[in-house]
């Protein structure tokens, strides 16, 4: 699972030290939390090669960090170290008044990001050998890629605790988060136990299966995904509309719904569709793209939108 | 010929038809189809929801499936003929890359805002499309100085390239549009029920009839221009009508299917190595080879993968790949 990568620089030894803690520090939180099972899984596979250090006192924390990742900005300000980001990627707009700039995650430029004299860089993806540059000009950065499930995101608030020097936020911020997730699981009492669902990512109906980080919070509440069916496409298949129509889903989530996107108006008019369960019930349902698309302090916010709407819905 | 050419493309039309993901059993399917013909009457047992999947996504794509084929082997059978060009394709005036950029900045937009409906793509790629030619064809007329055929290719290589990269400039500042763009880029069989099949089936009927009306005359023209002149034909009239039209039909036909590449290449040269070179068979061959072609390529992307879509330009590209050497290792055997 774990790949260790030979770090060329002076302090390779603690590094890995840190990655080591860090690590340790997520199985601490891990096994603190409600019999988690062994994070290590999912499709979030490998443990982020965190080049960065954890600072040996408050004083050592980075305090010029460039975030390349909208996911580890909100992450990056819940834990609070919100003050040390110097700039975040074009793509990171939350929290309200983060120092967004033209960089780009998807095709970082690296003389850009020095520009900024980071002394850390949090990206996602190591798109455009980004990692391989910064290791060249011995950049400290901590990589944070889509996680497998929701412990995976939990174990990063904690990663960015320890580089950032606020471990404790950051285990605060994860019991905050589990808290508001029991709660909305609470709040939903088992209102959609067996109910299925399709989740839409754009209109040629690419979706998820419940293996995507996003299926594993539907899953929470015992919903069904129609696409599982389709799992030998990845956790991210473009289903096929007579599929979706004849799957009949009880609920349809529009994470496609921005200004001029789709709405409940539009999926009724699709031919076909105006017959599907959660059309004929009103049960299409907008959700904000931002918060469904990244695996930051948000998740709980999702929580709660989820249990409000099976909460709302007729006959529960 | 044409006539169980016909037969064979009809028969793979319904087989599509009856296959797909919903589990309709074919044989209800039949029922349904007989049951709307007039004078029968048949009890298919489909509930409403069912008869909606057949009749309003199932069939319109079978349909759409056809119309693009058709148009795209045409078209390519067409340009062949046009440019004396055996690699000659739809795509090789930059029809294809216009309306790349030109669907890529509606996407992009309608992520921003823009909010044109579901026609803003299609509208947005054909326009794209026609201007590339025009592009295309005005500069090789004012940089070749009546060099002919080969200078209007290499400013379609020219044309094609410039729209590739404003293209992929768009694409990269927009990266929330990624996956919609690509997915439009890989091409699929649109399934916007019948308002696709009724939006693009004029350009066809109109591009499908001119290039045939044309097919003697380009058999007369593929003899050499100075004896197509002394017959009364004017070969270079005929030569900008017809890539005029085989352009508009391509245009419209990518503006709803996203780019299908390979059909417009094998689909005639199949035909061609089954009965020759002679136009007055190749075109209409190549209507109904194309269409059947196509059909059944979205007939493997929807079931290779069931229930998820595969990209037909994936599939097209992989089994006309194959098939295409077989036929041509026939044909040379034939000859």
């Amino acid at each position: 699972m774990l790949h260790h990568r030979l770090v060329h620089s002076r302090r390779a030894a603690l590094r890995m030290c840190a990655l080591v803690i860090a690590l340790l520090l997520g199985m601490v939180l891990t096994a603190c939390g409600s019999g988690a099972e062994d994070p290590a899984g999912g499709s979030g596979g490998d443990a982020p090669g965190a080049a960065a250090e954890a600072p040996g006192s408050p004083g050592d924390a980075p305090q010029r960090i460039v975030s390349l990742s909208p996911s580890a900005t909100e992450i990056l300000y819940a834990v609070g170290a919100g003050d040390q980001v110097v700039a975040v990627d074009d793509q990171s707009d939350y929290p309200q008044g983060v120092p967004t700039t033209d960089l780009s995650g998807y095709t970082p430029n690296l003389e850009a990001i020095l520009g900024y004299q980071p002394d850390l860089v949090v990206f996602s993806d190591d798109n455009g050998d980004l990692k391989s540059g910064l290791d060249r000009v011995g950049v400290p950065y901590l990589q944070l890629p889509a996680p497998g499930d929701i412990e995976g995101a939990y174990e990063q608030f904690a990663q960015v605790g320890v580089v950032t020097g606020h471990a404790d936020e950051a285990h605060e911020l994860v019991g905050e988060v589990r808290e508001q997730i029991s709660a909305a699981i609470d709040a939903a009492g088992g209102a959609g136990e067996g109910l299925t669902y399709f989740h839409e990512l754009d209109p040629t109906l690419y979706t998820v299966t419940s293996a995507s980080f996003i299926g594993q919070v539907y899953s929470l509440f015992g919903l069904q995904n129609i696409a599982d069916a389709a799992s030998g496409a990845g956790a991210y298949p473009q289903l096929q509309p007579e599929f979706v129509v004849s799957a009949n889903p009880d609920l349809i989530f529009l994470a496609d719904a921005q200004a001029g996107g789709e709405s409940p108006a539009s999926v009724a008019q699709r031919p076909g569709w105006a017959g599907v369960t959660a059309v004929r019930d009103g049960q299409v349902h907008a959700l904000d793209a931002d918060i469904t698309s990244r695996w930051g302090p948000r998740i709980g916010d999702l929580a709660q939108r989820i249990a409000q709407i099976l909460a709302d819905r007729p006959g529960t | 010929m044409i006539a169980a050419a016909a037969a064979v493309t009809f028969a793979v039309l319904l087989t599509a038809t009856l296959v797909g993901a919903s589990g309709l059993s074919p044989s209800s399917v039949l029922a349904e189809l007989a049951d709307a013909l007039p004078l029968v009457h048949i009890d298919s047992g489909l509930t409403t929801q069912q008869q909606a999947i057949l009749w309003q996504i199932r069939l319109p794509r079978v349909v759409l499936g056809a119309l693009v084929g058709a148009t795209l082997a045409v078209a390519g059978a067409a340009y062949q003929g046009v440019f004396r060009n055996p690699l000659a394709d739809p795509y090789l005036l930059g029809v294809s890359s216009g309306a790349g950029l030109g669907a890529t900045v509606m996407i992009v937009a309608g992520a921003a805002g823009a909010g044109m409906g579901s026609l803003g793509v299609p509208v947005a790629a054909f326009a794209g499309g026609i201007v590339a030619v025009a592009a295309t064809y005005l500069l090789g007329r004012s940089v070749g100085g009546g060099r002919g055929e080969v200078v209007i290719i290499l400013a379609g290589v020219a044309v094609a390239a410039f729209a590739n990269a404003a293209q992929t400039f768009v694409q990269q500042r927009y990266q929330d549009s990624l996956q919609s763009v690509y997915a439009w880029l890989l091409g699929r069989l649109s399934t916007d029920g019948w308002s696709d099949v009724t939006l693009v089936l004029p350009y066809v009927a109109v591009t499908i009839a001119v290039i045939l009306l044309f097919r003697r005359t380009l058999d007369v023209m593929s003899v050499g221009d100075v004896e197509a002149a002394s017959l009364g034909i004017r070969p270079a009239r005929v030569r900008l009508l017809l890539v005029a039209v085989a352009t508009l039909g391509t245009a419209a036909v990518v503006s709803v299917s996203g780019l299908i590449g390979f059909v417009g290449i094998v689909v005639p040269h199949a035909v061609r190595l089954v009965v020759g070179p002679g136009h007055r068979l190749l075109l209409p061959l190549s209507v109904l080879a194309g269409a059947s072609f196509l059909v059944l390529a979205d007939v493997v992307a929807r079931t290779i993968m069931s229930p998820a879509e595969l990209p037909i330009g994936v599939v097209t590209a992989a089994i006309g790949a194959p098939f295409f050497l077989v036929v041509l290792r026939r044909g040379t055997g034939m000859q």
